[in-house]
């Protein structure tokens, strides 16, 4: 039966526009495919086959092991440091996610030992970080499967000393687990100087035996220190540490037996930590095939598209009750459900007046005094300029919606589908507004203005013409999305067609029992919206 | 002429109960009570030897009576002289028997409200016969001897239960004279014959001089003293060649030799004199016909307390190993109506002879290349395969066992006996075909059988005797009548179900599978599907094989002898394939399914979004399996695509892709393998949970595979660091030595306090035919023994304790 709520598909699919557009996407999605598949090989061959020779297993082996069978991954950041560093760091040497082990989301973190040794490079630090912020925001028992070599000395002012450096993952350790967030380790190789305490800050953690090594000095230290000869094996293995000093639990056999002990952890883990919510809805899939967002969307940012054809292809049935449909067109707001999850859509269709800024407000006004998370769906260019909208008081109308998203007792997400630039950032819940998740497509934007703005109003404010287009040239290419997610601006990118799914996964683990206690996050505060200048 | 009379209402009665079956509960009953008064009023209006008018004008021939819904009921009215009424059943009955057997006749006595008294022995407390029946009582422990073979314990149930009769089955004391007449004595009806039947069927010599008196043919030979070499050789002339020279007391094949022709006689007979005496220490020998292609025919006889007697028709029983019935069929393929006849009128002859009264066999050597036929013996009980005869008859034989020994005659003339459609019965047993079919024991870990269409014989098509034909002529099918076509139809008969021990101190049979059709090839056909859904875990059976069996071309074509299995050994043991890819793909799919069940839709997109990696990477599991004897080692591959769809590569050589794949209630896996759908069971054996792991099979998962009529078994290996922390465990007891298996204790070579060193032979164990001898794994001193020789022994039981040397007093 035709329902009022559901979207029309006005698509053209055999349109030369339409196909050009495909055509743009797709070859981006593909280079994205080949770049995630470049990073999963990790360190490559060599280090795999040395790895191999050990009788161990390889980093994404053990993930998969110890992720339940026909479960999903929500891979997080998985071309962190694409590019960044002099030598290639794929994945920042590190494997982070969210799986289903026993049943029971948690969040992983998988040191890569095929690069460079799993030492940790600043944005290995920050990978790690956001790994855990993601694991205490959405109360998630934490596995760290460790094999590094700690800091990576050459780094190590990037890496040690600041607020939001290495001392920081033991502090996230320490008040998670006092917020009953469980934290597990299972050491499989070496574990050294402050990668010691990943282990010894666990609540309950595994060592492999004659294989995983925990020290806060190496041999070679040692002996420089006091003189004492000493092998690995006896100064840190496995069996001194269960047998003698307590540092470790269990003793596993291999990396099979030891990732056959965690699962067991996480299965009897009881009623530490949350589980998710059943949804508020039966799933139904959109009526409208999700491939076709290609040649909506197109890679060209100038090229405008009506966001409630991205919608159709996103939610429930296609369904999207729509809020204020006559008032101010150039923001959509409705609400719809993913996989079954309430949601509130808060979407672009242009730029930004005060009127849609007001629009917006209302609606997540609405949203959180009904408790319905809200999805952010990007492609914003600003909020107007000029006299006439500053007359109207643009900036106080930005500022109540931009209030309004930093204040809503709701978990918020974020898919930036085209350009994210300027304030406009801030109103659809940029990454400083901390969504629960943050990705991008593969030809998003994301800086503080568009290039093409931009080089006017460089070319009004500086005479030199060729440091105009360098400077554009450079904006552009920080603008991109790949140049965001290797910084960790964003939690990865995701193809157009795992948008639903990916918002999916995520509503999901938001959805939890409210606790009547404090919170971990001030989207669940209910502590208001301060003062709205009126 | 009170028999006669009797025996007539009684006909009438079962007649139109025949008729009737399918009709109501009411009608039939109304069919009964007319049957039975009919006859008694007219025998009230005709004192006299001489049929009165009112009945008799029609009774020479056929009287109809017709009674509602156009039900018509005959009567042959040609003995209905003299005052008739039907003698009630026993009100309550002991079965002295366990298994199918006792279940059978429990289910026949329930039907007729009989109240029925099970006996156990100590190893049945959980048995089927005991929750079918009212009553039950233990007579003694296990060993047969101790329990069912126990006469004094039978007959002291019967006071305590007040059973009037006992049905003895088959086998234990079904044939034992001495039984019967101790139940004589105590005023407790024995339903079987009377014993002096019993003794003069139980001699051989004695059964074949009566049959020959009454002259039933016998397998003709000397069986005399006269050992003169050239008078033998005479009588072999006149016997005609080929000849049997076998030893009088002999047995086993030893002493025996077959003769082609004269010139040969007298080498022979030396050498078999020779081995006779050496072997049974007396040289008599006996010559006798040999029969080249001899198969093995049966007549199924019932006599009643009145003298008389019919043919239930033969059966072939011709397939067999180590001289026991694996297959049984009604009728025997290929006979003519004349040698039908001529089988059916010797056998009740033979009953006869005897004065048999009940249910017998006549059992009859047939010469496939002469048609001729010769008494072998009589069996003077119900036998295991009846069910086949009911089939073709429509009759319940053990209903009639029990007329018969209440006094009433025969419920049907020699005319009225239905000759119906083609029957088969296949004997499911706990046997290793491929090893000789020598039994096998155990526990039926898993046991799904096919679901039986009837519990009884089904209702036949109203037949009607054929007028003016010779005696031994089954009637002819009523056409016309509503109950229309024979349609194939499914019996099972099973004493056991899930869980049972099988063979371990009773026969190894587990159960019948009984098929009736229009025709024999219907027949094998319905068998075939039959076996094909029955399957077994947990012990080795002949299942496998009474399906190449069923589909041999020969068997098919009728061409039966007792030589068969010898003779198309090759075609019925096929070399053992290795297991397909489908088979393969099939097991590792339920490793997957069943280690993590895909969840239903509509939850969680936790559980709903299976298989959904982000950034590229696919599930996959690398499963490896191994044939039971670890000769092969198979990997299958499945990656997790979406939600149930699988891509499955085989040994790196097969691939299905796109294979949509869920697991059923009761372990099968439902898949789209290939172009195929599949349905497969797959049953997984666990080993016990408190044996360590090792790397013996023996301590590692089976999963038993059922795919296309065909089991295969596969070993899930046992992971590297279970194996370590198993070798741990099995470290840490050196002293104990426990049993690897369940097995029978061969010998304890030690005895407590004695010295052993590592190494030496403490017991010998034997399972799954083999020994396995258990060695000291330390030097010391014998602590304690739990075992004795002969004790069967359960898995992990600790045999023989050793405390090694201590470090402290070396």
């Amino acid at each position: 039966m035709y329902h009022p709520s559901v979207l029309p598909s006005l698509v053209s699919c055999s349109s030369p526009e339409f196909q050009e557009k495909a055509r743009n996407m797709d070859i981006l999605v593909e280079d994205l495919e080949s770049k995630l598949a470049a990073a999963r090989q990790g360190g490559g061959p060599k280090a795999v086959a040395r790895m191999k020779s050990k009788g161990k297993l390889l980093p994404r082996e053990r993930l998969a092991l110890l992720l339940d069978p026909h479960s999903p991954f929500l891979e997080l950041s998985a071309l962190a440091a694409h590019e960044v560093y002099s030598e290639p760091i794929p994945g920042a040497g590190m494997v982070t996610g969210i799986g289903r082990i026993a049943g029971r989301e948690c969040v992983i973190v998988v040191n890569d030992a095929t690069v460079k040794g799993g030492s940790y490079h600043p944005l290995t630090v920050k990978k790690h970080l956001r790994a855990q912020e993601i694991a205490r925001e959405n109360n998630l028992p934490c596995v760290y499967v460790v094999e590094s070599g700690g800091a990576a000395l050459p780094h190590q002012a990037n890496v040690f000393p600041d607020k939001e450096h290495f001392g920081r993952i033991f502090y996230n350790m320490a008040q998670m687990s006092a917020l009953n967030i469980p934290q597990i380790a299972v050491v499989h190789g070496i574990s050294v100087a402050g990668g010691a305490y990943v282990p010894a800050m666990a609540d309950e953690n595994i060592i492999v035996q004659n294989q995983g090594r925990i020290f806060l000095a190496g041999p070679p230290l040692v002996k420089a220190a006091t003189g004492e000869v000493v092998d690995e094996e006896h100064l840190g293995g496995g069996e001194m540490h269960s047998k003698e000093s307590g540092v470790t639990d269990h003793l596993a056999r291999d990396d099979e037996h030891a990732i056959a002990i965690a699962r067991g952890i996480i299965g009897d883990l009881g009623t530490t930590g949350e589980r998710s919510l059943q949804p508020d809805a039966t799933p139904e899939n959109p009526l409208y095939p999700a491939e076709e967002l290609h040649g909506i969307v197109g890679t060209d940012l100038r090229q405008s598209f009506d966001m409630r054809d991205v919608i159709a292809r996103i939610v429930d049935g296609s369904r999207f009750r729509e809020f204020k449909k006559e008032y101010s067109p150039t923001i959509v707001t409705g609400f719809a459900h993913i996989h079954g999850h309430s949601v509130g859509i808060v979407a672009n269709n242009g730029i930004l007046f005060s009127q849609s800024a007001l629009k917006a407000t209302h609606f997540i006004e609405l949203c959180s005094q009904r408790q319905i998370p809200l999805l952010f769906l990007v492609n914003v260019t600003g909020y107007m300029v000029g006299s006439k909208a500053e007359r109207g008081g643009i900036a106080k109308d930005g500022a109540k919606m931009v209030r309004a998203v930093a204040c809503a007792d709701v978990p918020k997400f974020t898919v930036i589908v085209g350009g994210s630039y300027g304030a406009g950032n801030y109103g659809m819940c940029g990454r400083a507004y901390s969504p629960r998740f943050l990705w991008m497509w593969p030809n998003a934007k994301v800086s503080v203005m568009g290039s093409g703005q931009l080089s006017q109003v460089m070319s009004q404010v500086s005479k030199d013409p060729s440091q105009h287009s360098a400077l554009g040239d450079r904006i552009e290419q920080q603008s991109t999305a790949l140049y965001a997610t290797a910084r960790l601006w964003d939690d990865g990118i995701i193809k157009p067609t795992d948008t639903r799914d990916a918002v999916g996964l995520g509503l999901s683990l938001a959805k939890k029992q409210r606790l009547s206690g404090e919170s971990n996050t001030w989207d669940g505060s209910g502590k208001g919206f301060g003062v709205f200048r009126m | 002429m009170l028999s006669k009379s009797q025996s007539t209402s009684t006909r009438s009665a079962y007649r139109s109960l025949r008729a009737v079956s399918s009709l109501n509960r009411r009608q039939i009953l109304s069919a009964y009570a007319a049957a039975r008064i009919l006859p008694t009023s007219s025998a009230v209006n005709n004192q006299s030897a001489v049929p009165g008018p009112n009945f008799s004008g029609v009774s020479r021939n056929f009287a109809t009576t017709k009674l509602n819904e156009g039900l018509y009921v005959y009567h042959i009215a040609g003995h209905s002289e003299g005052p008739s009424y039907h003698k009630p059943h026993f009100d309550k009955i002991l079965i002295a028997n366990r298994g199918e057997i006792a279940c059978r006749v429990i289910r026949t006595a329930r039907k007729l409200g009989i109240k029925t008294v099970a006996v156990y022995s100590e190893a049945d407390s959980d048995s089927m016969h005991i929750k079918l029946a009212d009553e039950a009582y233990c007579i003694g422990p296990a060993p047969s001897s101790e329990s069912y073979l126990r006469m004094d314990k039978i007959i002291d149930v019967c006071h305590r239960s007040g059973a009037q009769a006992v049905h003895p089955g088959y086998g234990f004391l079904s044939e034992n004279a001495e039984f019967a007449e101790a139940l004589v004595k105590e005023r407790i009806v024995f339903i079987g014959p009377p014993s002096s039947a019993i003794v003069s069927m139980g001699s051989k010599s004695e059964s074949k001089n009566i049959m020959s008196a009454a002259g039933v043919p016998c397998v003709p030979g000397y069986h005399g003293n006269n050992q003169d070499p050239d008078f033998l050789l005479q009588e072999a002339e006149s016997i005609g060649f080929p000849v049997l020279i076998k030893a009088v007391h002999g047995g086993g094949g030893k002493g025996m030799r077959v003769v082609s022709s004269s010139k040969d006689f007298a080498e022979a007979l030396t050498s078999a004199q020779r081995e006779s005496a050496k072997s049974f220490g007396n040289a008599t020998v006996l010559v006798e016909k040999y029969i080249t292609h001899p198969r093995h025919v049966e007549v199924q006889v019932f006599a009643d307390q009145h003298g008389n007697a019919v043919s239930l028709w033969e059966r072939d029983c011709s397939v067999q190993r180590r001289n026991q019935k694996i297959i049984e069929e009604a009728p025997a393929p290929g006979l003519s109506p004349e040698l039908r006849a001529d089988l059916s009128e010797k056998a009740v002859e033979a009953a006869k002879a005897v004065k048999y009264v009940g249910a017998g066999t006549v059992e009859f050597i047939f010469d496939n290349d002469t048609d001729e036929f010769y008494f072998m013996e009589m069996n003077t009980r119900l036998q295991v395969e009846h069910p086949v005869t009911e089939m073709i008859t429509g009759l319940d034989l053990v209903q009639w066992q029990l007329e018969v020994a209440a006094g009433n005659p025969l419920p049907l003339s020699q005319r009225e006996i239905p000759l119906v459609g083609h029957a088969f019965e296949a004997r499911i047993y706990a046997e290793n075909p491929r090893n000789n079919f020598l039994p096998d024991s155990g526990s039926l870990f898993y046991l799904s059988a096919p679901t039986p269409t009837h519990v009884f014989a089904p209702s036949l098509p109203a037949t009607t005797p054929v007028e003016d034909a010779p005696k031994f002529t089954p009637p002819s099918i009523v056409r016309s009548s509503s109950s229309g076509d024979i349609e194939p139809s499914v019996r099972l008969e099973q004493g056991f179900g899930q869980g049972s021990q099988i063979g371990v101190f009773y026969d190894p049979m587990i159960a019948k599978l009984v098929v009736h059709g229009r025709d024999r090839t219907e027949a094998l056909r319905v068998l075939r599907k039959a076996l094909d859904e029955y399957k077994v875990v947990g012990v080795s059976t002949n299942v496998e094989f009474l399906r190449s069996l069923a589909g041999n071309e020969a068997f098919i074509q009728g061409d039966v002898e007792t030589g068969f299995i010898p003779k198309h050994f090759n075609e019925l043991f096929p070399p053992v394939p290795a297991p397909s890819p489908e088979a393969l793909g099939q097991t590792a799919l339920y490793v997957v399914l069943r280690d993590h069940p895909i969840a239903i839709p509509s939850s969680s997109p936790w559980t709903s979004l299976a298989s959904r990696r982000f950034g590229g990477d696919v599930h996959d599991r690398l499963i490896t399996l191994q044939t039971e004897d670890a000769s092969q080692t198979h990997t299958v591959r499945v990656k997790s695509t979406s939600p149930g769809v699988f891509d499955i590569t085989v040994n790196d050589a097969t691939e299905f892709s796109s294979v949509s794949a869920y697991l059923g209630s009761k372990g099968e896996v439902f898949s789209s393998l290939g172009d195929r759908s599949l349905r497969t069971t797959v049953v997984s054996q666990p080993p016990p949970p408190s044996l360590p792991a090792s790397s013996s099979p023996n301590t590692m998962e089976r999963l038993h595979v059922f795919l296309d009529g065909q089991k295969s078994t596969l070993i899930l290996p046992t992971p590297k660091w279970l194996l370590s922390l198993g070798g741990d465990v099995l470290g840490a007891g050196k002293g104990a030595l426990k049993a690897p298996m369940p097995s029978l204790v061969i010998e304890v070579k030690v005895n407590v306090g004695e010295k052993v060193e590592k190494g030496q032979a403490i017991v010998v164990l034997e399972s799954m035919k083999t020994e396995t001898v258990l060695r000291a794994e330390v030097n010391g001193a014998v602590k304690a023994i739990g075992c004795k020789n002969g004790e069967m022994v359960e898995e992990g039981r600790e045999l023989v304790s050793i405390e090694a040397d201590g470090e402290e007093n070396p």
